[in-house]
């Protein structure tokens, strides 16, 4: 194994820049093999356009790239047989059936075995629940058939990687869960997985890794517990005398603490949150709640940025 | 919810979590040659609705040709008149039919097919999958420009197919009288027809080079047809004026007409040559303007 093929992408310095603004600015992504990579971040960050240049479909303005080892785009004709991707939704011809659309796509894959493609078409339709549906024209698909469509076109061949754009747009809560089955056994099978989305909460539940862009730049990645690490865990106290409970904590060593009408926050350190409690109401302090919350990737993503997770200009 | 419904239904179809059972992944031979693309470009072409309307409305022409010849008897013109010889065999009524559908409808239909090659798999998007399988992009564009060719061969064929029918039905057969005078057995004269329509095929697929060009610049396959049609008849106009005599000779529409040659004895080959000639020159300058446009072209559709 040689240097550089731990990870499945590997990106270094990639921008790409359209004539008014920087899309994606020197981001140096890196996706392990075998992980399960959320690509965070809000409409117009940049993500779609990262994998449009993964993929060779543009041209990065600056930076190189390599998949699965090898440096892109030379080296496409090899790389992109064992990628799977769905990027910037499904897109199929209209007038042809689920089955044709997906015969269409192995016909033109110079590695695909005509005599199996039958077999691989259907295989791909079950794995995604659309088989009892292969016979009716795209046209008439729902949204979300369309999307477990272009799931399928991404399992025709075996794949090491799998590239998945915004996956779970347009499928209803049912169909979300099931993706992330799909993309859970799909990493049970050994594949890598880049996931997209401008959903935190739906990633965060199926990744190892995460990454996070926010207007073309790529703020912070690694394996999902390292980035949480980041921010800790805080102690929420609901009380009618805020400001002594806030002596209290300052007293007990916590850090960072607000005061809201009847509530207190602060981060809890290495304290235990038992003892919390205990010297509140040691101390007089009435206690009508208590919880500890650990931030959620959105507070992360608040905290990286300063923003709220809102489209990016 | 109905059984039925259940059944169809893709929300209620759970996902299926089997392993991938075709490892290892490496091992997927390359086939080097094979014609799987070609063949599934010819399937979206001609079993698309909209392109067996247009194969429907060029046969209308050679029909209407030969009924209304069968009604009236038009008086001989002058040129090269296949329409006054007619009735003297009904092979007239394909090359009737090709000189009346060159000028506009053959083309358009063409135009057409290669305006979508490109821009219509942009427009809908499918290109990006394309290209992501992996299919190289001068593959791309070399299958598009085969499958345009063979549609403009099938398309004029077509023409003088029904034609011919047409005409042998309604007028009969038998020996030929040519443009210049002299006769020809019935074998020899369907091998010429054959041969003026191969040509005429050839010609239309140069101008299939054009637009299949104009197609890799733009994401709307309409407005690429509507272009090739427009320098189909711009080339007619500036051909019909006598002032740019120098110029008519380049005009990629020039030598089309001269498919009629094909009906002199002795065949006059040359102004045949410069046609062919002419089409391969345009193919050839207009295919590779399409790769130097579109191979490095941004894909954002």
């Amino acid at each position: 194994m040689s240097e550089g093929d731990e990870f499945a992408v590997a990106t270094a310095g990639l921008t790409k820049r359209f004539s008014a603004q920087v899309a994606v600015n020197a981001i140096d992504l890196l996706v392990p093999r075998g992980s399960v990579y959320g690509f965070l971040g809000p409409n117009g960050s940049g993500k779609t356009t990262t994998i449009r240049m993964l993929l060779g479909l543009i041209r990065p303005t600056s930076g190189h790239h390599r998949l699965l080892g090898k440096a892109m785009p030379h080296n496409s004709g090899q790389v992109l047989p064992l990628v799977g991707s769905l990027v910037e939704g499904p897109a199929f011809h209209p007038y042809l059936t689920a089955r044709a659309n997906l015969q269409r796509l192995d016909s033109v894959d110079r590695h695909a075995d005509p005599r199996t493609t039958k077999a691989r078409v259907d295989g791909a339709l079950d794995r995604v629940g659309l088989l009892a549906a292969a016979d009716k024209k795209y046209r008439a698909y729902s949204l979300g058939m369309r999307q477990r469509l272009a799931i399928a076109g991404t399992l025709l061949a075996p794949r090491e990687l799998l590239v998945l754009d915004e996956p779970t747009n347009g499928l209803d809560p049912q169909g979300t869960r099931e993706v992330r089955h799909l993309i859970g056994s799909l990493a049970d099978d050994g594949a890598t997985v880049l996931v997209s989305s401008h959903l935190l909460s739906e990633v965060e539940q199926v990744c190892t890794h995460i990454g996070v862009m926010h207007v073309g730049r790529l703020l912070t990645q690694g394996p999902i517990a390292e980035v949480r690490a980041v921010s800790e865990p805080r102690a929420r106290v609901e009380t009618d005398r805020p400001a002594d409970a806030a002596t209290v904590l300052r007293a007990l060593g916590l850090t960072d603490i607000a005061i809201e009408s009847g509530v207190v926050v602060g981060t809890l350190g290495a304290l235990v949150p038992d003892k919390i409690v205990a010297a509140l109401v040691h101390a007089g302090v009435p206690v009508t709640g208590f919880a500890v919350t650990q931030p959620s990737l959105e507070d992360l993503f608040v905290s990286l940025t300063g923003e709220g997770f809102n489209v990016s200009g | 919810m109905s059984a039925a419904e259940l059944a169809t239904s893709p929300a209620a179809r759970p996902l299926r979590h089997r392993p991938l059972r075709h490892r290892p992944l490496r091992h997927r031979p390359l086939r080097h040659v094979s014609t799987r693309f070609l063949r599934s470009e010819l399937r979206l072409i001609f079993g698309r609705r909209r392109n067996q309307a247009g194969l429907g409305v060029l046969a209308v022409v050679p029909l209407i040709l030969a009924i209304t010849v069968t009604v009236s008897t038009p008086r001989p013109g002058h040129g090269p008149d296949f329409l006054a010889s007619i009735t003297s065999n009904g092979l007239f009524v394909a090359l009737s039919s090709l000189s009346i559908e060159l000028t506009l409808f053959l083309p358009l239909a063409v135009g057409t097919i290669a305006g979508d090659s490109i821009a219509g798999e942009a427009n809908i998007g499918t290109l990006r999958y394309l290209l992501a399988v992996p299919v190289h992009r001068t593959r791309l564009l070399a299958v598009k420009f085969a499958a345009i060719t063979i549609f403009s061969l099938v398309a004029t064929l077509w023409v003088s197919l029904v034609g011919v029918a047409a005409g042998l039905a309604l007028f009969g057969g038998g020996e030929m009288t040519m443009l210049s005078g002299g006769q020809i057995g019935m074998g020899p004269a369907v091998l010429r027809v054959v041969m003026a329509t191969v040509y005429l095929g050839l010609c239309f697929a140069s101008l299939g080079a054009i637009g299949l060009f104009i197609s890799t610049l733009t994401e709307q396959p309409i407005g690429a047809t509507i272009a090739v049609v427009i320098l189909n008849v711009m080339s007619f106009i500036l051909d019909s004026i006598p002032q740019l005599s120098w110029l008519h000779e380049w005009l990629p529409t020039h030598w089309w007409m001269a498919f009629g040659d094909f009906f002199r004895d002795p065949v006059a080959w040359d102004g045949l040559i410069r046609g062919l000639l002419t089409a391969a020159g345009y193919a050839l300058v207009f295919w590779l303007a399409a790769w130097a446009r579109f191979s490095d072209k941004d894909v954002t559709g």
